[in-house]
């Protein structure tokens, strides 16, 4: 890594931290008890969890008609937040491996919760695909098994299919990528354990970092392990969202039967993750006093990517647009047509003003750094990509060719529920991990403290 | 005697071993030890070790757990001894009738290993033509009802045949004896048989008075005819030879008696292929099927409508020659009319669908005047469907209630339930001595009854029918009794003391009235002839003009007069009827043609009304409806009310055969009863006042979309003078420009498929000269065709000119292929299971051509066009799965459980269907249909599923697997019979023949406007229509290449009309 960077660059950790000071801030959390908010967040996530299995559960044992689904509207909330989910994991990929392969130093202060961040909204995702089939119990239906059903194979030509091989390529390779960071550091708090004399911590975390030894070459391997792994992983991060906008690009229903769809998609997917990572980092870097290394400078620099995604999503909004109007395709300019003016208008209003229109604010840079003005954009985010799916799914299939067809899809309280279940799994998973795991990457924070750390600006100035 | 044979147990007796004398010695044996689990360690001491206790209990606990896990029970009965006649797997066809006093039709009936499964229509029939309608086929179910009685009741407790036998006939002598009148209720009693049955009871008490109730009752018809032309009965109208056809609010295609024959006949005059079509006016305040079908198509209240009749009858009386009569409101549709019809003296038909007998005298005078009668209205044989009359019935009550009645014997009718004034009968019923119903169930009228002798259903049953004079059919059993019922006609001949059963009876009344040796020498053979064909006609006497005698005048004083703001006009609904079958749930969620709501009535109002009553239009796809309270006639009621374009200003409709309280689970409390409303059997009411009840109610409507969004390719239009001058008119060739030549390859293939769409690429230079090609939809297309043009080709062409949407074909649908009922409250979710459904638009009063010309922008056009017109017009659009050859679903599919046969079918394979719905959603036409539920669990809440109980199950048809919870399923063009059609043509050793194989709903389609069939075998029908220049794809531009085709709808209408 250069060693060297201008002096007039914002310092990436301030308070002019020691290497010591780093350990023991991020060791804290993982080495000091509870406090009273984790633990009502925690009670709260846990209880959404239970809520959302029990209605998994409701779903699987009772059938998709708890749903609110109909002949028309066959896929809602379910694909709604399957994207959601899937586009939300994508910031930790870009993060750990893009960001890596440019050497963007900032992203060492974010890149561990990022990634966390990535493995749980994947999980969410890929429950979707599971729990919105009629037949679970066949769901390995769709892979390539070998079988004694005669010569049955799975279809190829099924975009659902793709999905199958991409989601669980993405998981895969974003788990180990993952895992792969924490190992130093685990092997730090193993270390510490050693020294507090904490036995069953050292055993857990003893196991956890692989007998790390932290000589020379297995940093030597660290590190290039860590290139191969981005390698691998920054073609997914474009491959994901493209082949999940597959499931609706290669349709034949006015409103999914877009080209533009894969750029359109991988560009949401980065915008509503980083918009995500705002939401978690701002209310971490305050719950685990990570302000010293999650800057407002991080923060300015993650709105920078949230304006250019999101001022990307609303070109191709636009694009849209013209294209149904250009295309003379009736049905085409129906469908757009309708998503603004029809029945479901305010969900495409929604969509226009949190994703096109409040991001706009970024231009102005107290804004980029106001925590709170952050926060609270962020979270328009979210919200207005959760419409962006749903916008797309339900207005396009509600009124499609045939108007004798046409229906309205309203939720029922398994459909909240469920959704509500996997906030409360994300959420649990989350919170388990800022309680066990090194929220930042230890050894990655130190290897940049000679070179960002204010203490080293303000020598070299 | 000394022993010189030794016998002996074993070789260790044998030899008097050692070990064989301890043994001996020891009676019994030590206990066994589980030494074999103790790794050959013999144990050493008797009994269980602590380890081996644990190895027992694991076992025993794993066996029971195994044992535990219920292996479902098959019941299956093999044939110990095979009935001659039947094969398991090979379905045995019976022609018999249905008569159930609404509808008549000759049938013929599909029974599998002794279960009637299905009825279809007899096209030996030239009563009926083969047309069965959606009441008729579903008929079948009725039969297994579990609501129907299973023995004889008395006083609502279980009895016996001999008791129930023996208190009537002592109740019959009695009331004989004390002088009070015996008094035998019927419905109409078309059966030759039956009336001589009846005749011998009459015979055996004495004066037996018989009166004939119709539920739907055209006693004012009746009295007509009489008066003008002598005949007592219905005329059969020949709509085929009718050029001009005006209805005074006659439902003839649906609702009046033999309306499946009307149907046939009057789809014959749709075609326009013959240079002639049919001009077909409508008066009525409802959008009625009929209506909706019409060219020119009049909204009017019913007195309005009675004004128009009068206005008609002296524009054509003072044309030719006749008096004329005071009142009439002229209209210009009238004149129109009037005109029209006297350019086709003899060749047109005016009809009325009113009670009234001053209204009907004017309809008999001027078609007299026209001289129709003999030419398109046949009374030298008239339709004996409805006999009933309304004086006799009203005299009944009166008598009743002054307790001169001492029997009452009610067959075939539920007056406490259909009759005006049920109340006034109830009370009367009360003080008759002994009152007995034959009721199948124990219906409104029948547990009001002293005792109940449930007849036979239909499907069980001996009979004879003659619907229309010297026009015969036999009705017989399919199956065996399945309760302990009796046949109406057995009891009446027990309780006269004729101990014969009624087949016997049947054949002697046959040989005694009907045979004679001339036939055929043997009546054995004569018989049975009929009885294998289901019809004997000795043909129609050639009919003959009726001079007119009624007196106009007197009718025209006479016609009924309609107060108040609002007028009120019942109807009958294709599904419902007269409610007699309201219990069975295809029908009962069967949509209505016109307004796509099942599973209830509800009032039909004009949407402009609605704005200004302030009940919620239901626009946009919702479904809570405002609920009025309607009041008439004494009667008030609370309805939602459902907006119907093109209803009447100032009117509301609403069906009766709703509002059933003992009908059973399935028709208990769905809707109101309307029978109520109907003073003295008139359905059109005046003096109605209408508020609001300030209540929602959740409408079941299968359609909550009713317009076209000027999407004018996907029902096709013109009018018969553009199609005389040019038959592709309003059928465009869907066409796209391409920059480049097609390649060969692409050539060839768009070649192939020009022979059969009539078109190919062809080169156009463009303003700018860059050469442009030209070409179809199906050619282009990125990927490679499936070789379909070998082989069978299966496909299907659907005429929208001759779907008159009567939905006879959605139930049959359903029965062939056990498409499960899923009930209201899944349909008001948007989840009907049908796999064939009919689209009804109407049309808007926004359209693209008036939206340019008005400057009227993209979105305020399309808001307008979501509203239907004042005055719509409505076409009808039946939709299944288009077997696309280029399917959308098939592609999407993870795990290829729908794919492409070589016949050009799309297949679904339920059993690998993991259910991810990709196909549904992705199929343009929307007709995948998924099981959300498992609908045939045996819960309560699909309680209407026939599939779930033991009784409904028996109506499945066996070739059809029922399908589980979270599979996909969807039409397969009724792939059984095309499998079974080819195995018997391999066996024969000969192709399939055209038409041997039928899809259900061509099958069942009263006006033959499906056409099924292979469309590479190019002498088949299907593949005629498929080359006839109105045929077009659905959504032909998508490029999914169909295999099923709709012909363009004709109106004829002048250019003025358009």
């Amino acid at each position: 890594m250069a060693s060297h960077e201008a002096a007039i660059r914002e310092p990436l950790i301030l308070n002019d931290k020691t290497y010591h000071q780093i350990s023991e801030d991020i060791a804290r959390p993982i080495e000091g008890a509870a406090n009273r908010s984790w633990w009502i967040l925690f009670t709260i996530a846990v209880m959404a969890m239970l809520w959302g299995v029990g209605c998994i559960l409701y779903t699987i044992g009772v059938g998709i008609g708890t749903w609110g689904l109909n002949k028309t509207v066959e896929w809602a909330w379910d694909i709604t937040n399957f994207v959601w989910w899937v586009g939300i994991g994508h910031a930790g990929t870009l993060i750990s491996a893009v960001l890596l392969l440019f050497r963007q130093k900032w992203r060492m202060a974010i890149n561990r919760s990022a990634e966390a961040m990535t493995i749980f909204a994947v999980i969410c995702a890929a429950l979707f695909p599971g729990i919105h089939m009629g037949r679970i119990w066949m769901a390995y239906w769709v892979l390539p098994l070998p079988n004694q059903f005669g010569s049955l194979w799975v279809n190829f030509n099924s975009p659902l299919l793709w999905d199958v091989f991409a989601i669980g390529t993405y998981f895969s390779v974003s788990l180990v990528f993952w895992y792969i960071g924490l190992i130093p550091d685990f092997a730090t708090i193993r270390d510490r354990a050693v020294t507090a004399g904490k036995p069953i911590r050292e055993a857990i975390y003893g196991i956890m970092s692989f007998g790390w030894s932290g000589n020379a070459r297995a940093w030597h391997r660290f590190e290039e392990i860590s290139l191969v792994l981005a390698g691998i992983a920054t073609p997914l991060v474009l491959s994901v969202h493209t082949i999940v906008s597959m499931d609706f690009a290669t349709s034949v229903i006015p409103g999914w039967h877009t080209t533009i769809f894969p750029p359109y998609f991988v560009a949401g997917a980065i915008f509503s993750g980083f918009a995500m990572v705002q939401t978690l980092m701002l209310v971490m870097r305050k719950v685990v006093s990570m302000e010293s290394y999650i800057t407002i400078n991080h923060v300015e620099l993650m709105n920078k990517v949230i304006i250019l995604t999101g001022s990307i999503v609303g070109i191709a909004y636009i694009t849209e647009l013209f294209v149904a109007w250009y295309s003379g395709v009736e049905y085409e300019q129906y469908a757009f047509l309708n998503r603004a003016t029809g029945p479901y208008w305010w969900a495409y209003w929604a969509m226009m003003s949190c994703n096109v229109i409040t991001p706009q604010i970024f231009w102005i840079r107290k804004v980029r750094r106001s925590i709170w003005l952050t926060f609270i954009i962020s979270i328009f985010v979210n919200i207005g990509m959760w419409f962006e799916r749903f916008v797309i799914i339900v207005t396009s299939l509600h009124r499609d060719y045939l108007p004798s067809s046409w229906s309205m899809f309203y939720p029922t309280w398994v459909d909240i529920g469920i959704f509500i279940g996997t906030l409360g799994i994300f959420g649990t998973f989350f919170l388990l991990y800022a309680r066990t795991f090194p929220v930042l990457p230890i050894a990655e924070v130190k290897s940049i403290l000679k070179s960002s750390g204010s203490q080293f600006k303000k020598d070299h100035h | 005697m000394s022993r010189t044979k030794i016998y002996w147990k074993g070789l260790d007796e044998l030899h008097n071993t050692p070990e064989f004398q301890e043994s001996a010695a020891n009676e019994f044996t030590p206990e066994a030890t589980a030494d074999i689990f103790n790794d050959g360690n013999e144990s050493t001491e008797a009994g269980t070790k602590r380890r081996d206790f644990l190895k027992f209990m694991g076992f025993s606990i794993g066996a029971a757990t195994l044992a535990a896990c219920e292996t479902p029970v098959m019941r299956s009965v093999p044939y110990l001894n095979k009935p001659e006649d039947i094969t398991p797997g090979v379905p045995n066809w019976y022609a018999s009738s249905f008569f159930d006093g609404v509808d008549y039709a000759s049938i013929l009936v599909k029974t599998r290993e002794g279960r009637p499964i299905k009825v279809i229509g007899n096209r030996r029939s030239t009563v009926t033509l083969g047309g069965v309608n959606a009441r008729i086929n579903s008929s079948v179910l009725s039969l297994y009802d579990a609501a129907r009685a299973k023995g004889p009741l008395k006083g609502g407790a279980e009895s016996t045949w001999n008791e129930v036998d023996r208190d009537i006939v002592i109740g019959l002598k009695k009331a004989a004896s004390e002088g009070k009148q015996v008094v035998l209720l019927t419905e109409t009693i078309i059966s030759p048989s039956t009336k001589h049955a009846i005749a011998e009871f009459t015979e055996a008490f004495g004066d037996v008075k018989h009166v004939i109730l119709d539920s739907l009752s055209v006693s004012g018809v009746l009295a007509a005819n009489e008066e003008s032309f002598g005949v007592r009965a219905l005329a059969d109208y020949q709509f085929d030879k009718a050029e001009v056809v005006v209805s005074f609010g006659s439902d003839f295609l649906s609702a009046t008696p033999n309306s499946n024959a009307n149907a046939a006949r009057y789809a014959k005059m749709r075609k326009p292929k013959d240079g002639k079509m049919s001009r077909h006016f409508q008066f009525e305040a409802n959008m009625s099927l009929t209506g909706s079908n019409a060219d020119v198509r009049v909204a009017q209240k019913p007195s309005e409508t009675i004004d128009s009749l009068v206005a008609l009858y002296n524009r054509i009386a003072s044309a030719t020659g006749g008096s004329v009569v005071s009142g009439g409101v002229d209209s210009p549709e009238v004149s129109k009319a009037a005109s029209e019809l006297l350019a086709a003296k003899g060749k047109g038909i005016v009809i009325s669908g009113s009670n009234s007998k001053a209204e009907q005298v004017l309809v008999n005078a001027i078609n007299s005047q026209l001289g129709n009668i003999g030419t398109t209205i046949d009374l030298t044989n008239p339709l004996l469907l409805r006999q009933g009359n309304d004086a006799d019935m009203a005299a009944l009550v009166v008598d009743m209630n002054a307790g001169k009645v001492g029997a009452l014997l009610i067959h075939g009718v539920n007056p406490s339930y259909s009759y005006f004034d049920a109340e006034k009968f109830n009370s009367g019923l009360a003080k008759v001595d002994i009152t007995v119903s034959f009721a199948d169930r124990l219906d409104e009228t029948a547990e009001k009854v002293g005792i109940l002798t449930p007849d036979h259903h239909y499907l069980e049953s001996w009979n004879d029918a003659e619907p229309k004079a010297g026009h015969y059919s036999l009705v017989q059993p399919t199956i065996q009794p399945l309760f302990n019922t009796r046949q109406f006609q057995e009891s009446l001949l027990k309780w006269s003391g004729n101990d014969s059963d009624y087949y016997t009876y049947i054949r002697e009344n046959w040989k005694g009235s009907i045979y004679s040796a001339s036939l055929n020498p043997v009546f054995a053979n004569f018989f049975n002839t009929a009885l294998f064909e289901g019809v004997y006609e000795n043909g129609a006497t050639e009919a003959v003009a009726i001079a007119f005698k009624g007196d106009v005048n007197a009718a025209a004083a006479a016609l009924p007069k309609y107060s108040g703001d609002f007028e009120l006009q019942l109807y009958v609904k294709a599904g419902a009827g007269d409610g007699s079958q309201a219990n069975n749930p295809w029908l009962q969620e069967l949509p209505d043609p016109v307004s796509r709501v099942t599973w209830d009535n509800y009032l039909t109002m004009s949407p402009t009304q609605m704005k200004e009553l302030g009940f919620s239009r239901l626009e946009r796809g919702d479904f809570m409806a405002d609920v009025a309270i309607l009041t008439a006639n004494g009667v008030t009621l609370k309805i939602p009310v459902y907006p119907s374009p093109g209803q009447k200003y100032g009117t509301v409709g609403l069906a009766v055969g709703y509002g059933r309280t003992a009908a059973g689970k399935s028709g208990n409390g769905v809707g109101v009863n309307a029978f109520p409303l109907a003073k003295d059997g008139s359905f059109s009411v005046g003096g109605v006042t209408i508020s609001s009840a300030n209540e929602k109610y959740e409408i079941a409507q299968l359609q909550s979309h009713h317009t076209l969004m000027g999407r004018e390719s996907i029902v096709k239009e013109t009018t018969f003078a553009e199609y005389s001058k040019d038959a592709k008119a309003g059928n465009p060739r869907v066409e796209f420009y391409v920059a480049s030549a097609p390649s060969a390859a692409r050539k060839a293939a768009a070649t192939a498929h020009g022979q059969e769409h009539g078109h190919d690429g062809h080169a156009h230079a463009d303003d700018h000269g860059h050469e442009n090609y030209k070409i179809g939809a199906a050619d282009a297309n990125l990927w490679g065709n499936h070789a379909i043009d070998s082989g069978h080709r299966w496909g299907m062409a659907i005429d929208l000119n001759k779907c008159i949407g009567c939905g006879a074909c959605v139930t049959a649908c359903g029965a062939e292929n056990n498409v499960p009922v899923v009930g209201k409250e899944e349909v008001r979710r948007g989840r009907d299971m049908h796999w064939l459904r009919i689209d009804r638009y109407y049309t808007s009063d926004m359209t693209t051509e008036r939206a340019k010309a008005e400057g009227v922008g993209a979105i305020d056009k399309f808001t307008a066009m979501e509203a239907a017109a004042v005055a719509p017009r409505v076409a009808y659009q039946p939709v299944m799965c288009q077997h696309c050859n280029h399917a959308p679903c098939e592609t999407v599919c993870p795990v290829a459980a729908t794919t492409h046969s070589d016949e050009g079918l799309n297949q679904m394979t339920y059993n690998r269907c993991i259910g991810t719905r990709y196909c549904a959603n992705n199929c343009p036409y929307k007709v995948r249909r998924f099981n959300w539920f498992q609908y045939h669990d045996g819960s309560k809440e699909f309680g209407n599923n026939p599939a779930n109980s033991e009784l409904g199950r028996m109506v499945l048809n066996p070739d059809v697997v029922v399908r589980d919870r979270g599979v996909m399923e969807k039409c397969s063009f009724c792939v059984q019979g095309i499998q079974a059609a080819k195995l018997k043509a391999k066996k024969m050793g000969r192709k399939v023949l055209d038409e041997e194989v039928q899809s259900a709903c061509a099958e069942a389609c009263p006006t033959h406007a499906i056409a099924f069939g292979d469309l590479n075998d190019t002498e088949s029908r299907v593949a005629s229509k498929a080359k006839d220049e109105r045929s077009y794809h659905l959504l032909e531009e998508v490029g999914v290449q169909p295999n099923v085709y709709y012909m363009t709808k004709v109106r004829n209408l002048t250019s003025e009309e358009v």
